[in-house]
């Protein structure tokens, strides 16, 4: 089981995540239109660059932007998790030396402590998130069973992962079950919402651009996002 | 499939059939019969394959629910924060739904994503600036109108508005001969006052061709007369072109694409005819986001611009005051406290934000801003064509109450509003909830505040 989970799901699910991913590039941008979208993404492009760059980094900081301020908790949480979810799993260190098993490579690696701290807030955050969606009628009226989804989807790895890692009594199993929810959660990652991945810088450039080129980036000191 | 005579597919292109709507006192006849309007899913459907492309589609899959756009929605907070006012909650029960059934909907359907794309959202794109993933609602529903329009499916005010455009280049029933007669009229009108006034008509190669709003030549012709006094003071080379002379677009409100674009290309024609420097808009905010901001793309023209530059009328006053064509004489300066309504189709649309307040820095004493302002502001209640639709009046005027309390607690009681659409929600909003202030447009107020040149000024017989 541990050989095929670690050898051919996790080949299949990498490539999943990565061919996935540059579908999801080519697809959007082929689907752009300047004329029906009604900006124009090949002329003043400097104009584009800039505003699709300070549509994405007012947003990529936390408090960086009305919104985010206006929800300070809300950020928060949303910011950990993620620093969470994208930093745990790729310097982990029983993930590197696994790496450095198979392709001879790894990647600096965080302190044990400061993993399982990740982990931690990570579940925490989720928590958090969940309780919000109950909580406040504005998010319960829209949230589907497909959002719960999403959150245990990003979330099983770091139960199953801070099973294993504590040597709980059925260690083999949760170590199974964390490979297999890592490999989903990649999955998963370019075939549903989560392909906010990437959607996310190209929707907000977007954005940036129409109004960086059109909607008033050429005239003023750009949106005051 | 059943076609009402008034209610159809079919957009108004004779004046015929636009009397026959006008002729139908409040749309009576004209909604019954948009109860047993079939919807032509194939139709429907084939539109959406050729219109529904990677950025809309994005924003309707990876919207994460979060309802950080509840906030951002003056309909959500005028509601009392209802959820069911959540723009993402609005657009995923109507496009959404739209798109998840293939187009496969019912009439009664239809006429809920009509209430709801006019109704509760006026397209002011402000949760566009609040959303993590950069999702413009604003600019989804209107989207929505525009495949409402395809089906028939539209407010009897739109039809109406974009029958007009389609007849008479302009949003309502006004000639070439009104309109030159409206310009004659009024330089006849105020030449007394002002000696030497004139409003050239296609005059070539002038610096300045102006363009308007139809309701000025129809209603309040003494706002094309004090436009023609600012700019004989300020001493410009300025025309009007007897035909483009219409900048607004009740066809882009009413989701009529081909009607918006006959109506740029008519302003594209006179500005080609009569070679102008540049173009100057009247002092409203969807009329300059239509023909300088989206029309351009409607025309097809690649470069995204319009044929000259084109300035709204704010940028103009700012560079005349900067420049000194106009001067304000500082006694005359606005001393009570005043403040600035950010019409959403030149602040948000175009970015006119640092303009507005270099203008209020040179007449007002006692400036004070709305919270929040410039391209986080909220509509005035009346945008997106909400003012003209009876349909909708009561859930307009609860729209109101968030640009009411704005202007409260500012303490100001004189709100310059730069813009039609504002300029009337803001009339309105005084008429419903009676909070005793004063509205303006920017022309009235400078007129009477400038430093007059003696050889303009009436010689005393």
């Amino acid at each position: 089981m541990y050989e095929f989970v670690t050898g051919p799901l996790a080949w299949l699910s990498f490539a999943i995540f990565f061919i996935g991913l540059i579908v999801r590039i080519g697809l959007y941008i082929r689907g752009l239109d300047w004329r029906l979208d009604r900006v124009t993404y090949g002329e003043n492009v400097s104009y584009g660059i800039k505003g699709a760059l300070r549509s994405i980094l007012f947003w990529l900081f936390p408090y960086g932007t009305h919104s985010w301020r206006n929800n300070p908790w809300f950020t928060l949480w949303v910011f950990v998790m993620h620093i969470g979810l994208l930093l745990t799993p790729v310097f982990l260190l029983g993930h590197n030396i696994l790496l450095k098993e198979r392709w001879g490579i790894s990647l600096w690696a965080l302190p044990e402590s400061v993993a399982d701290g990740f982990t931690v807030i990570v579940i925490l955050a989720v928590i958090f998130l969940v309780l919000r969606r109950i909580a406040l009628p504005e998010v319960r009226l829209i949230t589907t069973a497909y959002d719960y989804l999403l959150l245990l989807i990003a979330v099983a790895p770091f139960i199953t992962g801070f099973l294993a890692y504590h040597r709980t009594p059925d260690y083999y199993f949760w170590l199974i079950a964390h490979i297999i929810c890592g490999e989903i959660f990649l999955m998963a990652i370019p075939l549903t919402k989560l392909s906010h991945f990437i959607l996310f810088f190209l929707s907000r450039a977007q954005l940036g651009m129409d109004y960086g080129i059109k909607r008033g980036g050429m005239k003023g000191k750009g949106l005051a996002w | 499939m059943p076609e009402g005579k008034l209610c159809n597919k079919k957009p108004v292109n004779t004046k015929e059939e636009l009397q026959a709507l006008l002729t139908d006192k409040s749309g009576k006849q004209y909604y019954e019969e948009m109860n047993h309007l079939d919807v032509d899913r194939k139709a429907l459907w084939g539109t959406i394959q050729k219109s529904f492309k990677s950025r809309l589609k994005t924003w309707l899959e990876i919207c994460s629910h979060c309802g950080l756009c509840g906030e951002a929605c003056f309909y959500y907070l005028a509601n009392n924060k209802d959820p069911r006012q959540v723009p993402s909650y609005k657009i995923q029960q109507t496009l959404g739904k739209i798109i998840k059934r293939k187009g496969d909907v019912e009439n009664a359907f239809m006429q809920e994503c009509m209430d709801t794309s006019y109704a509760k959202c006026t397209c002011c794109t402000r949760c566009g600036v609040y959303c993590p993933f950069g999702i413009d609602t604003g600019i989804m529903f209107s989207y929505l109108r525009g495949l409402l329009f395809s089906q028939g499916f539209v407010p009897w005010e739109m039809k109406i508005g974009s029958g007009m455009h389609r007849i008479y280049r302009a949003q309502m029933d006004v000639t070439v001969e009104d309109w030159v007669d409206t310009c004659e009229w009024m330089a006849e009108e105020y030449e007394d006052d002002w000696p030497g006034l004139t409003i050239p008509v296609d005059k070539q190669n002038a610096d300045i061709m102006y363009t308007v709003n139809a309701r000025e030549p129809k209603h309040y012709p003494e706002d094309i007369a004090e436009a023609a006094i600012l700019f004989h003071v300020a001493g410009e080379n300025w025309t009007v072109p007897s035909e483009g002379w219409e900048e607004t677009s009740l066809a882009m409100f009413g989701g009529d694409w081909e009607a918006c674009k006959l109506q740029v290309e008519s302003v594209y024609a006179a500005m080609d005819r009569l070679k102008p420097k540049r173009m100057v808009v009247t002092e409203c905010g969807h009329a300059y986001r239509a023909t300088v901001i989206e029309g351009p793309y409607w025309a097809g023209l690649k470069s995204g611009k319009t044929p000259v530059e084109s300035l709204h009328y704010v940028e103009w006053v700012a560079e005349a005051l900067r420049t000194g064509k106009l001067k304000i004489d500082p006694s005359k300066k606005i001393k009570e406290p005043v403040t600035y309504q950010d019409s959403c189709n030149y602040v948000r649309n175009a970015g006119l934000g640092d303009i507005a307040r270099e203008i209020m820095s040179y007449i007002a004493e006692d400036f004070r801003e709305m919270s929040p302002c410039r391209e986080h502001n909220f509509c005035c209640g009346g945008g997106g064509g909400l003012n003209g639709i009876g349909r909708y009046r009561e859930q307009r005027n609860i729209g109101l109450k968030v640009k009411r309390d704005q202007i409260l607690a500012t303490g100001a009681k004189l709100v310059i509003a730069p813009c039609h659409n504002c300029w009337d929600a803001i009339r309105d909003l005084e008429e419903i909830y009676k909070i005793g202030i004063r509205w303006s447009f920017l022309k009235p107020l400078l007129i009477n505040m400038i430093e007059v040149p003696e050889e303009l000024k009436p010689k005393e017989e």
